[in-house]
């Protein structure tokens, strides 16, 4: 008789133990997650409009920010493509998906030029564009972002750092996307953190 | 009769001949094959694009350049991921390729580089884009080509759509 009992609390026991497991085991996010992160709090950058924008004018969306610029014939297209392709993913959840493109080559990169080249994309997408060189300097430190002016035979290219911030609707930066991942895993990364309670 | 004769052969020999000759300059393959060239649209005031391509060498050649109506400057770049940045430079000694190897010039790697556009390439656009190479030998070898302009917002792969079911790309 005892030892039934103690058979049945064993199994109550296990029972509970995967119960609890199963619970707690969330798939891990694609991108690499870097909340808490101590950078990347916030930025103040005017649009193409001149208006400033800040992290908070987005509260309530997924922002991914991304540092290029537009005389890049490949990894920005290739970025801003798949966040195209992200939205389209998301279906009617893509309107809570906001799309932030800072130029780190403001001597090239006009209001009006990153405005007509960002439509080319997605009209919703934000261009920012740091107003001088100090300023660049700041948020690119801010965001622990590398960028540089390389000549290139006739003229000059920019290396930068091509990862893309997402931050989840309550602004909290939440994930570091590499550009090589792709546009499913991203849109399921989005997903999730639109789901997350509010 | 005779004459009737004669002159149907000849005409015999005439079409023997055209048709080997046609053949021959046929079987006589260029050194390259050039495939699916395209150029990324641009929008007014951006001032650079990209070209991309597959070469095929027939025998082995160093793409060096280039030349288009469109841009000033042609120079042929690659992309390098470093970690997580991105380095483009210009190849100072060209893209050799091997006799019967392809190289795809295509986002992530190689591309053609068109610098200085004074306007916009638009979609629907041909652009005549002439290729220069070095044979082992030391010749030049000029490739002309036209490139279709597609749109800068779509991916530069045509991929399968439908969303769910296929893998990362770049």
């Amino acid at each position: 008789m005892g030892r039934f009992f103690v058979t049945c609390r064993r199994i109550v026991w296990v029972v509970c133990a995967v119960v609890l497991t199963a619970c707690s085991d969330r798939p891990a996010f694609h991108a690499q997650e870097i909340t808490g992160a101590e950078f990347g709090r916030d930025f103040a950058l005017p649009d193409t409009e001149g208006k400033v924008r800040r992290l908070a004018d987005f509260r309530g969306e997924v922002v991914a920010l991304y540092f290029g610029f537009i005389q890049c014939p490949d990894v920005c297209p290739t970025a801003l493509a798949r966040a195209v392709e992200v939205k389209r993913l998301l279906g009617a959840q893509g309107e809570r998906f906001r799309v932030v493109f800072v130029t780190v080559d403001p001597e090239r990169d006009t209001p009006e030029v990153v405005r007509a080249y960002l439509n080319a994309f997605d009209p919703a997408f934000v261009g920012l564009i740091p107003p001088d060189a100090a300023t660049l300097e700041a948020t690119a430190k801010a965001f622990r972002v590398f960028y540089r002016k390389v000549p290139t035979g006739a003229s000059y290219t920019m290396d930068h750092t091509a990862t893309t911030f997402v931050y989840d609707p309550k602004g909290k930066l939440r994930l570091a996307v590499p550009h090589a991942m792709g546009a499913k895993e991203f849109a399921e990364d989005v997903a999730r953190l639109l789901a997350e309670a509010p | 009769m005779t004459r009737f004769v004669v002159r149907r052969n000849l005409l015999a020999w005439l079409v023997v001949g055209a048709v080997a000759g046609v053949t021959a300059t046929a079987h006589a393959q260029a050194p390259v094959t050039i495939t699916d060239p395209w150029v990324r649209a641009t929008v007014p005031g951006q001032k650079a694009t990209g070209a991309f391509l597959q070469i095929t060498a027939h025998e082995a050649v160093t793409l060096v350049g280039g030349k288009t109506p469109v841009a000033p400057v042609v120079e042929i770049h690659e992309m390098k991921m470093v970690g997580d940045r991105m380095q483009m430079r210009a190849l100072p000694n060209g893209l050799a390729i091997g006799a019967g190897q392809t190289v795809a010039l295509e986002p992530g790697g190689y591309h053609v580089m068109l610098i200085d556009l004074p306007k916009a390439v638009e979609v629907g656009q041909k652009v005549p884009l002439t290729l220069t190479f070095t044979t082992a030998n030391g010749e030049r070898l000029d490739v002309d080509i036209e490139a279709e302009v597609r749109p800068l917002g779509r991916m530069g792969r045509p991929m399968s759509h439908g969303g769910l079911g296929h893998g990362s790309q770049r």
